[in-house]
Parts: C-alpha cells; sequence; structure tokens
C-alpha cells in the first residue's frame, strides 16, 4: 500500500481562470463588479437603476448569469446596454471560465465597468471567485436580519454592500440598528449603501461611489 | 450544492495520479475541507459514492473528510482564536473586529492511499 500526499487545490482551476480574468480586466482598466444576493432581493432592478444614471457617463456591459432563462438579460438590454447571458443549466453559481467566455462574446474593448449578476445564491457564489475587483452583495430588509449571521462568508468577503427595499423598513420587523452591529462584527470595512431598486432612493450615492472606483481602476 | 462537480474534479486528480504512479486500486481518499468552506462534507461522501461506483479503480474505497475548524488571528491583541456564536469574526480576548482568517476556508485533495 502507497500513501500519495497531492495537496490538490479543490478550485485551484477555477482561481487559474480568475487569475487570466483579472489580467484581461486589469490590462482594460476596466472595473469589474460581482453582483450578488439571494433569489428576489433586487439585484436586477438595483442594476436598471443605475445603468439609467450612468448610462451615457460610462461605457457598459453586463454579463448576466441565471439557470435558465434569459428575463433577466432582456430587462437590460431594454435598457441599451451590452449584455451577454450565461445560462448555468442548473448550476448554483457561475465560475470563471463561464465568465472568460461570455467576456470573449462581448462586444467592443472600450468598457469602463462591467457588472457580472451571479445566480442568486448565498451559499455558492461566494467561493468562486470570477476575477472581480469587487464583490457586490445586496440583500434585502424583506430577507429579515438573520441572513447576516447565517451566511457570513458571503457578507465578509464583500468589497460593497446595499440593503435594498428600504422603502419597506416600516413595514417589516427588520432592525437597521441590529444590522449595523451584525455587519461591524463580520465586515466593519466595506462601504454600505441604503437604497430602494423601487423608488431610487439611495441610488445616487451608490452611483457616485462606482463613479469614483471606476476612476481609480483607471489610474 | 456543487458537491458533485466538485468530486468529479477529486476523482480525476486522483485517476490521473494513480495512472502516472502504477497504482491500479485505490482504497482511501483523503480531503481537507474548511467549516468556511461552502461544502458540505455529507454531500461530498454522497458524491463520492455516486462517482466511484462500477468503477474499478475505487471498488471498495472510502472517503476521508478531515474538517478544519475556523481560527482567526486577532490583529490588535495578536490573540488566535476559534469560532464563537454567532459571531466568528470578533476577538474573544479582546473584542476587536480587526481579525484575519487564518484557517477555515480549506478545500483540498490532501492524499489517496492505494496499490
Amino acid at each position: 500500500m502507497v500513501k500519495v500526499r497531492l495537496e490538490h487545490n479543490i478550485l485551484g482551476a477555477n482561481e487559474l481562470l480568475a487569475r487570466k480574468n483579472r489580467n484581461i480586466f486589469s490590462a482594460q482598466g476596466l472595473l469589474v463588479i460581482n453582483l450578488m444576493s439571494s433569489p428576489g432581493s433586487g439585484k436586477t432592478t438595483i442594476l436598471e437603476k443605475t445603468i439609467d444614471s450612468l448610462n451615457g457617463r460610462l461605457k457598459l456591459g453586463v454579463i448576466e448569469g441565471d439557470l435558465y432563462t434569459d428575463q433577466d438579460a432582456q430587462r437590460i438590454e431594454n435598457k441599451g446596454v451590452r449584455v451577454i447571458q450565461i445560462n448555468t443549466e442548473g448550476a448554483c453559481h457561475l465560475d470563471a471560465g463561464m465568465v472568460d467566455k461570455a467576456f470573449q462574446e462581448l462586444p467592443g474593448d472600450d468598457l469602463d465597468l462591467l457588472f457580472i449578476e451571479n445566480v442568486g445564491n448565498l451559499v455558492c457564489p461566494a467561493e468562486f471567485d470570477l476575477g472581480e475587483d469587487l464583490k457586490a452583495v445586496v440583500m434585502s430588509t424583506a430577507e429579515g436580519n438573520d441572513k447576516l449571521t447565517k451566511y457570513p462568508l458571503i457578507f465578509r468577503e464583500a468589497g460593497v454592500i446595499l440593503l435594498n427595499k428600504i422603502d419597506l423598513l416600516p413595514y417589516t420587523d427588520f432592525s437597521l440598528e441590529r444590522f449595523r452591529e451584525d455587519l461591524a462584527r463580520i465586515n466593519p470595512s466595506a462601504p454600505l449603501f441604503l437604497v430602494s431598486g423601487r423608488t431610487g432612493e439611495g441610488i445616487n450615492d451608490w452611483n457616485e461611489w462606482l463613479l469614483r472606483e471606476v476612476s481609480a481602476k483607471r489610474a | 450544492m456543487h458537491e458533485l462537480a466538485l468530486m468529479q474534479g477529486v476523482m480525476d486528480a486522483v485517476r490521473d495520479s494513480a495512472a502516472a504512479n502504477s497504482i491500479s486500486k485505490v482504497s482511501k481518499v483523503g480531503l481537507v475541507v474548511g467549516k468556511l468552506s461552502m461544502v458540505l462534507p455529507d454531500s461530498m461522501l454522497f458524491a463520492f459514492e455516486v462517482i466511484s461506483a462500477g468503477e474499478d479503480l475505487f471498488q471498495g474505497a472510502v472517503l476521508e473528510i478531515e474538517e478544519k475548524e475556523v481560527i482567526c488571528s486577532c490583529q490588535q491583541c495578536q490573540q488566535l482564536f476559534t469560532r464563537q456564536e454567532q459571531h466568528i469574526f470578533v476577538c474573544s480576548g479582546c473584542g476587536s473586529n480587526q481579525v484575519d482568517i487564518i484557517q477555515g476556508r480549506e478545500l483540498y485533495l490532501d492524499y489517496y492511499e492505494g496499490d
């Protein structure tokens, strides 16, 4: 009997491709944001509102991850922004290989800002580096306070956090104070934006922050 | 949720290495899984059984998973500490939230045994 030590990184293949993506994005001075959340927290609506405000000021591109449909990609396309759909056919997350392929199909190499909308899921996407600059995690007040402590890894990994459906605050048991306390324990450094995709509240602050990040990436 | 795909990668790595080392029978495969990794050991065991079924190389092989507890290091007081109740990333010594995760995110194929 022999024992063979391998110490083989199970996510190694993905991490290699993520590095390749990151090099390509950086060479173009392109800021890439991996947008993650649970299903129904409002990623696509926030994206629509963001496009409304930034289209014309920045050249935007979107890679849309979805299990089977192109409903979200249609919504983005209606805004006149370049979008590529990835259907994961049941897979619970995007990986760096899917993003590599989709990015090659995205027309033009003059983008300033690329959003990658991940599959709605707070578990698996946290584990897969896509080569992005920042992970943006969206959570909505309707989901309840406990999501933060139940899924600490994704919030820990976040470079920026958006609390959505802030307009529903008076109608839920969500405690903004407790949310801030929990967040300080899990991720004290990520900027937090309180937004409403429906009313547009807070979207402007988020967009101004994005503009600064795009400039910093270019410099 | 993606354990089956991950396990396929593990088995491929074992198959490649076994072929290179003239090993025709694998008796044990050892993984290291950190408790912060988004992988469920039970699902990995299930995936291992499903994939290895009917394959001579893995006939009778067992999967051993070593789970690694989450350990953080405090940037303020340098204390090492393990997971607290709800608050994984708060120092149990000084209460600081400026901490580094030094263990718990592992996910690798450590070794296999065979003849």
